[in-house]
């Protein structure tokens, strides 16, 4: 394995480029992080970042509809998009004979995209049958990544549903598109990622070329989305005519992922000691012992950690059976944080989950995607891409005091509860 | 500054030329040994030192024509791993996770599946609790009461999303009551299903001849198959491992609607019957495939996805069993285009049957096919889980590697060929699952048949 360390600097015009270089496979990585996500998008546009994603698959200057995906693919390769709370990444994978051609399409779409009546009106037809694929026409849709930020959080851009509503999502306009793009797609505002089998100054000649000339514009202001936690609990119920068993996720705040990077790896090494592997502590309770609940997971994040600034979410959340009343589930919950708020874990204990944070984090290296989606997430969020091989010594160099703390804050007067009742009677 | 999006999609300059590609670097050589050992489990070990990791993949043939085979199947994957003599369920856990491991246990109706990863100073630990596995394990009557407990509400759940019920009502209409069709057993079968059964099908089943193990990652190859060799040394059986009896070929039909009430999508299903992968056509056969459904810059996608935007998920892919293999079309359509997409679904294919492919789109499709293959065995896990794959069809990764080699051979004949051959609209049959109310305009297209 060759991990160096990335190759960091800013082209003229302010985007920032992270080069990690690695010859084992004759394979490229590039991506493109943008510094706007879900929580950006306005009132009334739910949902418009992520149509904005799919937009820019949409054709540029150079590239007729269609013509993205077809030179990525002619090139062997392949490519994807996806929107999180905080950023928006584009990626491809490719041979690597064909990294300058990854490079073009990427620079062509950051300088010029083609914004069309006619391929938003398709892409919000595209949108609309994701949404009904992952979320309405399945049991347990949008669980809980959609149904419990509005219960744990009160502002709009921390609240609402990021996949969007259908009234808003056909209001979307040409000129909102327009609008998104020249506030939030400055090349200031974003991460160029190349990793894999290159050479650096071949990759920064390739990289002036076709970067160099996309027109520098401001950076925006990036809000603060700050808001107190709850001072109560809160609880809400999602009936799903689909659900056959009840399902719910207490959702909990947690220190600032970026301030606060040790705070918040003994929340996550926390979900380690709660849910990993059979012997871990709401395993062995709820799912083993007391046999409540089916399943059980937790963690740090709606879609894993590291993918959102403050504030984010610890979640806990699990399947049960209709006989199993909820308050008996939350009890024995709460008395598993009790314990380890009283008594620290023991460092065995956490030795089977900083083990197991270090093999999932090579898992992460080891494949391209996701290694070069680390290395720009990580420059994005911390300005740092090396944390992504420092991790494991940060996870290793968590207390088990740390870990006390940790559940000590998980308390049931500051916290959301979402249910998931099934409401479809039997068929 | 606010830019029309007119003025935001040219510049001055205006459009530009692509790149050319530049010079591939062929991989590296892969050192690998595939061996046979003495109690008849083939290994195939492979470097591939990206990461300090190691990935293991174990497929044992597990058929059964019993009709609690599943059921009984199910719970055996189950409790597995959840105890032996030697080391109970958190002794399991914690051993795994001390060297950053994890196992886990699947079973379908051809196959046991065991397999995961640590890293590969743990390769010992991890082939020691395996092995400890597949000769001891216990079965337990509590464990086998809990996770029967929990299998049924799993297979509850599993059992009300829509892509699980198109796909066990497409294998009922395929096969009938094949064992082949039993992927998800019933709740009442896994009810049924005693500690005693699993003991037994476990001393009867879970055998090492006919079966293998893949292992890759930071090993040198001869030394990881020496300590499987040693670890498993105790799995010994003179029988062999069940391998399903060969399918009935595909029958072309109606395509049977399957009622969801009250669903807001369908999920449109078709299928026929296709060739193996040693087959001399099949590299043509994959290439027709990529071109007609097999990735995103394909017919299908283009035409109802990015054209009509009709759904958002479309596809085509093979499906292998050792003696033979299907050719699956899919996609998911909100239910009052349900009939539209059918249309263009059976247009593209007679299309393809009819006209095949242009010379740049063999060569697109290619280029495709050689370049994801490298990007996809570029990782231990990648080549894991495809020498895997490969291997149940008795293949290795001398099919793996020298694959670029037939694909680059295939003129855009053979594969107008193999599209007339095996895309032609009357050799396939299938299900549409939704709501038969909002369906009714398939009617008008034939071929469909409406439950009574």
């Amino acid at each position: 394995m060759t991990v160096s360390q990335p190759h960091r600097y800013t082209l003229a015009n302010g985007l920032r480029v992270v080069l990690a270089p690695d010859d084992t496979s004759p394979v490229v990585g590039v991506s493109v992080h943008y510094d706007v996500g879900f929580r950006s998008e306005p009132e009334g546009r739910t949902g418009f970042a992520h149509l904005f994603e799919h937009l820019m698959f949409q054709g540029s200057e150079s590239l007729e509809k269609l013509a993205h995906f077809r030179h990525v693919q002619s090139s062997g390769g392949t490519f994807n998009g996806s929107t999180h709370p905080d950023y928006t990444d584009y990626f491809e994978v490719l041979p690597s004979a064909a990294l300058e051609r990854a490079l073009f399409l990427e620079a062509d779409r950051m300088r010029a995209p083609k914004l069309t009546e006619e391929n938003l009106r398709n892409q919000i037809d595209v949108v609309k049958e994701e949404i009904r694929l992952n979320v309405l026409n399945r049991p347990y849709g949008g669980f809980p990544w959609i149904l419990l930020p509005p219960v744990l959080f009160d502002t709009f851009p921390n609240a609402h549903n990021g996949y969007g509503g259908f009234e808003d999502l056909e209001q979307a306009t040409v000129a909102d598109c327009a609008a998104f793009f020249d506030t939030y797609y400055a090349p200031a505002n974003a991460v160029l990622t190349v990793a894999g089998d290159f050479t650096i100054d071949g990759a920064k000649a390739l990289i002036e070329k076709h970067f160099g000339d996309v027109p520098a514009r401001p950076r925006p202001q990036r809000p603060s989305f700050a808001e107190p936690p709850p001072a109560a609990e809160v609880r809400a119920d999602h009936p799903d005519p689909l659900a056959p068993l009840p399902a719910v996720a207490i959702g909990y705040r947690i220190p600032d992922p970026v301030d606060e990077l040790d705070a918040y790896l003994a929340f996550l090494v926390l979900a380690g000691v709660l849910t990993d592997g059979d012997g871990s502590r709401l395993q062995q309770r709820l799912v083993y012992g007391e046999q409540l609940v089916s399943e059980v997971s937790a963690g740090c994040g709606m879609f894993g950690p590291f993918e959102a600034r403050d504030p984010d979410t610890f979640t806990i959340s699990a399947m049960y059976s209709p006989e199993v009343d909820l308050d008996t589930v939350l009890a024995a919950v709460d008395s598993e944080l009790e314990k380890l708020a009283a008594t620290p874990p023991d460092p065995a204990e956490l030795a089977k989950v900083t083990a197991r944070w270090a093999a999932s984090l090579h898992k992460e290296h080891d494949r391209i995607v996701s290694r070069t989606l680390a290395l720009g997430a990580f420059e994005l969020l911390y300005g740092n891409p090396s944390l992504v091989y420092e991790l494991p010594e940060k996870i290793k160099a968590v207390t088990p005091d740390a870990v006390s703390a940790a559940a000590k804050t998980l308390r049931p007067d500051s916290r959301a509860i979402l249910t998931v009742t099934p409401s479809g009677g039997a068929r | 500054m606010s830019r029309t999006a007119e003025e935001i999609g040219r510049t001055e300059t205006g459009p530009r030329p692509l790149p050319a590609l530049g010079e591939q670097r062929a991989a590296t050589n892969l050192s690998s040994v595939d061996t046979v050992l003495p109690n008849g489990l083939r290994v195939i070990a492979v470097h591939q030192p990206t990461v300090p990791m190691v990935e293991l993949r174990l497929r044992v043939p597990f058929a059964g024509a019993e009709a609690a085979h599943a059921a009984t199947a199910e719970v055996l994957a189950a409790t597995i791993l959840t105890g032996t003599a030697k080391r109970d369920r958190v002794g399991v856990d914690t051993e795994l996770a001390l060297v950053g491991g994890e196992l886990s246990a699947a079973v379908d109706p051809e196959l046991l599946s065991i397999g995961g990863n640590a890293l590969a100073t743990g390769f010992g630990t991890v082939l020691a609790v395996l092995a400890d596995a597949l000769t001891g394990a216990v079965h337990a009557d509590d464990e086998v009461a809990g996770e029967k407990a929990r299998l049924i509400e799993r297979i509850t759940v599993a059992r009300s999303k829509p892509n699980v019920i198109a796909r066990l009502a497409l294998q009922r209409h395929r096969y009938g009551d094949h064992p082949i069709t039993r992927e998800i057993p019933e709740a009442a079968d896994v009810a049924g299903v005693t500690a005693a059964d699993v003991r037994a099908l476990h001393a009867k089943a879970v055998l090492p001849r006919g079966s293998v193990l893949v292992v890759v990652g930071d090993v040198e190859p001869a030394r990881a198959v020496e300590q499987a060799a040693a670890a498993l040394a105790g799995w010994e059986s003179d029988r062999s491992a069940a391998v399903l009896p060969a399918l009935p070929h595909l029958t072309p039909g109606d395509l049977l609607v399957v009622s969801r009430p009250g669903a807001v999508q369908s999920q449109i299903r078709l299928t026929a019957q296709s060739i193996t992968r040693t087959d001399p056509r099949y590299p043509a056969l994959q290439l027709a495939n990529l071109a007609f459904g097999g990735f995103f810059s394909s017919r299908l996608v283009e035409n109802i996805r990015e054209d009509k935007g009709y759904t958002y998920h479309a596809r085509s892919y093979p499906e292998f069993t050792p003696d033979g293999a299907t050719l699956l079309i899919d996609t998911d359509t909100a239910s009052d285009v349900t009939a539209a997409a059918l249309l263009e679904i059976r247009y593209e294919l007679g299309k393809l049957a009819i006209g095949g492919l242009t010379e740049s789109e063999v060569d697109t499709v290619r280029q495709y096919a050689i370049g994801s293959l490298l990007t996809s065995t570029s990782s231990q896990g990648g080549i894991a889980s495809q020498l895997a794959s490969l291997a149940v069809l008795g293949l290795g990764l001398d099919w793996l590697v020298g694959h670029p080699d037939r694909l680059k051979a295939v003129t855009p004949e053979q594969v107008a060929a193999a599209a007339q051959e095996f895309f032609a609209p009357n050799r396939f049959t299938g299900v549409v699952v939704g709501d038969v109310e909002i369906l009714a305009p398939l009617k008008h297209l034939g071929g469909v048949t409406f439950p009574e």
